[in-house]
């Protein structure tokens, strides 16, 4: 792994000394399948002479297996990872490379250019400090070249070269490299990049790679080399910011000591600062900066540290540590713009886990504004975000958190969502700012609570969610139900489809995503009545486990019964009482309830009734039976 | 103030070996005894400083590893003050499953893949540290610092999730595991650029040294004990060796060298033309025979 430098030979002592003071910098190179992309990393590990002898014997021989280029060395095999894609002759994921000059290591991450792949982009753009997209001269700016440009700006870079590659394949012609840099520059301002830097090269040839190439004497500027040797690195500008570190892990390893340790995510740390916890909002200084090689003076954004405070105050993950002078905003609702990256499509309404930070809290996409074609910039309208779709959204949280606007911070302003079930990461985020509502609806102190209202009616409140398939009998045994709490003096009230759907809901269909929303608003009702001191009933089918989930969370605990109306399919298709499964089955109807669209059975309802074996009035004392035992009702 | 390559890959380490610790149950940190470990031992001393590491080390032993890495493995157990677990596969004792009557790719099987997965299982482990690094092996650059495991242990290259910025999502289904790698964007320069910078004890089998050695298929083996069968006309040999990577001593070559100290060790990987698994038995099989082990829960 010979390094161009005499030093390594004569005086390693001096060599290593110099190398040890190297920085880092991070970049993301973007293009199509056939840019020459995997070539021209290939051809920058070559040129750094990273590779070793039996690494150049084996490319050498699979060159002749799968190579591209005759006789010559194919630099893209050396960095095709994976035996599937090495097949198929393109790379399918992110893939991180390494090399090093004498000035700076280097992480590059490598990510195919393919539609289906803006998932990946944006997961190897989310660390990169600056973005090398390829051009090919012969074809000039492509629609995947915007949307790469405009996924990188997306993403925070600020650095950006474009490598107008495959120049010997028109001539090292001046021209075609104007037109291109002219067509490219045009685009650059509409999406407002500030710092663009055109580089004419053949990473095949290895011309403008790392030294200024002979065959385009009419290019005097950087070469690609030098250009990644001089470029800020983003941590750079982070220690400008405020001082921010979210708490990661609380250390203490006896009585005596309780450490916070944590990435500094912005800014400059020194003993005897101010910082604020967020968003509990009180205040203490800096005593310490802990390491074990010794107490520091002063920490920086980057760095993993353990910090002690003079004051003894509460503070756990997920908190995060800010300069007292400036503080991050504290919000639970926000503007932001999400990637969607999974197979099953995002929703409104849907809870998600999101992570910031070292915090994760449950988050709902309350409204989409609107969804961005990355070919065309243009803005469309979405009830719904697919695998790779982009959009400008409203979250809501269900709680506070502390939080920089993207563009100012990306460690403290970017956040990924998580489902609840799968544990994937279904998406990732840039909050952009906090919804003005959110700052100014502080919850309001009210005299007369829940407690109060419920005490005036001589009742507990709760909530019975019936679920279960269209004609299982959901809304005669909850009739039934609420017959009889009637006669004994309960105050109740049933929200059902009809007083419902009529109503409040009528502008919603039967999508997946509207029967999210739909149940949402009950979910809400039910909570707005259950905090009126009500016992409230709802008879919805309810089909998704998450929706449920949510509405459960709405409620106090012990406030939330899930009443599972257990009826087989072939029952309640038999039953109809509507007419409904036969017109589904005839295709008249969408999206129907155990036709063409599932339904989840609870996996742990606090009642189960089994209509098979229970007449309705039977199962209705059920309920009354285990309403009882769980002394929501008096003795 | 920037801070060099060496200080963010530290912070970058120490900030995953924390976050595991905040969101597993039950983390272990695997030993392997080489210097891969050793950075990743000396790393996790750091992030949780000035407590103790808040997990196990783990050694899934084959019994055939050199008897300086036995000394050394007890010697870090003890300077550190941490649990060590030691785990042998008693199928393969019992079997008396060996390199030389086995060959490579059936003793690596049975002693560490076996071994590792039962040694997992029995102790409950859901999160595992390995040294593993990016670029040491071509399907390695693709996989995440955060690998999940299905509950029999098996890595699916196409369903691994997305990890961006500095944020890992350890959530997993009962009976999963996770694999997790804090040295994945280190390479072998910037682990021995760190092992001289904080003067990080190594296994001595590291310098060079006199040792007896036969050559067999190309390569120079030590003969570190008695149990190693000699093949006709095999005569040990004294010669100056030293070795770039430690695994079972049937199975790894060593190198003829002078490099007897630090500097002498880095500016011989520096000036030499071969990758350092190059003396490893095990990943001559064929393209992508890493990736396949991997799939089967190597590590």
């Amino acid at each position: 792994m010979a390094h161009v430098s005499g030093l390594i030979a004569t005086d390693i002592g001096r060599y290593l000394e110099t190398h040890q003071r190297k920085s880092l910098l991070r970049f993301i190179t973007c293009g199509s399948v056939d840019d020459g992309k995997s070539t021209l990393i290939g051809r920058l590990l070559y040129e750094s002479k990273m590779l070793f002898d039996d690494q150049l014997a084996a490319v050498e021989a699979d060159s002749r297996k799968w190579g591209t280029q005759g006789d010559a060395i194919d630099f893209a095999l050396l960095v095709d990872g994976l035996a599937a894609e090495r097949e198929q002759g393109i790379t399918i994921d992110v893939a991180y490379r390494f090399f090093s000059t004498d000035r700076r290591k280097y992480i590059v991450a490598d990510t195919p250019g393919h539609e289906q792949y803006t998932r990946n982009m944006v997961t190897g753009a989310s660390t990169a400090d600056a973005a090398v997209l390829m051009v090919d001269a012969r074809k000039g700016v492509l629609t995947q070249t915007r949307r790469h440009s405009y996924l990188v700006n997306l993403l925070g870079i600020r650095h950006i070269v474009v490598a107008i590659n495959k120049m010997d394949l028109v001539g090292y012609a001046e021209e075609v490299f104007r037109a291109i840099v002219e067509d490219y520059s045009d685009f650059a301002a509409r999406l407002g990049l500030a710092d663009v830097t055109f580089i004419p090269m053949s990473a095949l040839r290895g011309d403008n790679i790392t030294e200024p190439s002979a065959t385009m004497p009419w290019y005097r500027g950087t070469t690609l080399m030098g250009y990644l040797e001089t470029v800020e690195v983003d941590e750079a500008r982070a220690q400008r910011g405020p001082f921010r570190m979210p708490v990661q892990w609380v250390n203490r390893p006896n009585l005596d000591f309780r450490g916070f340790a944590g990435t500094i995510a912005g800014g400059v740390v020194r003993p005897g600062d101010r910082v604020r916890v967020q968003p509990s909002g009180r205040e203490s200084t800096v005593a310490r900066i802990v390491t074990r090689d010794g107490d520091l003076p002063l920490a920086v954004a980057g760095q993993s540290v353990t910090l002690t405070l003079a004051d003894e105050i509460d503070i756990s993950r997920g908190d995060m540590l800010s300069g007292a002078d400036a503080p991050a905003e504290v919000a639970d609702q926000f503007a932001c713009t999400l990637v969607w990256m999974a197979d099953e499509p995002m929703l409104p309404g849907r809870p998600y886990l999101m992570k910031i930070g070292a915090r994760t809290v449950t988050a709902t996409v309350t409204s989409i504004k609107h969804q961005i074609n990355v070919n065309t910039l243009e803005h469309v309208a979405a009830r719904k975000l697919d695998l790779n779709g982009i959009a400008e959204c409203n979250l809501g949280l269900d709680r506070a958190i502390a939080f920089d606007p993207y563009a100012e911070n990306r460690d403290t302003g970017g956040f990924i969502l998580i489902d609840r079930l799968s544990h994937a990461t279904v998406g990732a985020g840039m909050l952009h700012f906090a919804l003005r509502r959110a700052h100014n609806i502080h919850p309001q102190h009210v005299d007369v609570d829940k407690a109060a209202r419920a005490a005036m009616k001589g009742q507990k409140p709760c909530v019975l969610w019936f679920t279960g398939l269209s004609g299982a009998g959901k809304s005669t045994i909850a009739n039934l139900v609420e017959k009889q709490l009637h006669a004994q003096g309960y105050h109740t009230y049933l929200l059902d489809g009809d007083n419902v759907r009529h109503g409040l809901n009528k502008d919603l269909g039967f999508t997946d995503a509207d029967r999210v929303e739909n149940i949402r608003r009950v979910a809400e009702v039910a909570r707005l009545m259950a905090e009126a001191g009500l016992i409230v009933l709802t008879a919805f089918i309810s089909p998704f486990r998450s929706e449920r989930r949510m509405a459960r969370g709405l409620m106090a605990e012990g406030e939330f019964l899930e009443v599972f109306v257990d009826t087989p399919l072939e029952v309640a298709e038999a039953r109809d009482p509507k007419g409904l499964y036969r017109k589904a089955r005839r295709g008249e109807l969408k999206n129907f309830t155990g036709i063409d669209s599932p339904y989840e059975a609870p996996e742990a309802a606090e009642i189960r009734l089994d209509t098979a074996a229970l007449t309705a009035e039977q199962a209705a004392g059920r309920v009354i039976e285990v309403m009882r035992e769980r002394g929501l009702l008096r003795a | 103030m920037t801070l060099t390559h060496l200080q963010r890959l530290e912070a970058e380490s120490i900030h995953i070996l924390r976050e595991v610790v905040a969101e597993a149950e039950n983390p272990v940190m695997l030993y392997s005894i080489g210097k891969d470990s050793a950075v990743m031992l000396h790393l996790a001393m750091k992030a949780f400083h000035p407590a103790v590491p808040p997990f196990p080390l783990l050694h899934v032993d084959t019994r055939w590893k050199f008897r300086d890495m036995y000394a050394f493995r007890d010697r870090m157990a003890r300077e550190t003050g941490m649990e060590l677990l030691v785990h042998v596969n008693p199928e393969g004792v019992e079997k008396d499953i060996n390199p030389f009557t086995h060959g490579s790719a059936i003793h690596t099987d049975i002693m560490k893949t076996e071994g590792l997965k039962q040694a997992l299982d029995r102790y409950g482990f859901d999160a595992a540290f390995g040294g593993a690094r990016r670029d040491e092996e071509k399907s390695r650059a693709k996989e995440r610092i955060f690998s999940f495991r299905s509950a029999q242990h098996r890595w699916d290259p196409k369903n691994q999730r997305p990890e961006l910025w500095k944020l890992y999502n350890a959530r997993k289904h009962k009976g999963e595991s996770m694999r997790v790698f804090p040295l994945s964007n280190w390479t072998e320069l910037d682990i021995w650029q760190y092992i001289h910078l904080e003067n990080i004890p190594i296994v001595p089998l590291y310098y060079a040294a006199e040792r007896p050695v036969v050559e067999r298929d190309g390569m120079l083996i030590m003969v570190d004990d008695e149990r190693m069968p000699l093949r006709p006309g095999e005569r040990p040999m004294m010669k100056k060796v030293r070795f770039r990577t430690l695994g079972c001593y049937p199975l790894t070559g060593a190198i003829e060298s002078e490099a007897d100290t630090l500097p002498a060790i880095i500016q011989e990987m520096l000036l030499t033309r071969t990758s350092e698994r190059q003396g490893r038995i095990i990943d001559h099989d064929s393209a992508g025979s890493m990736e396949k082990k991997k799939q089967e829960g190597y590590f």
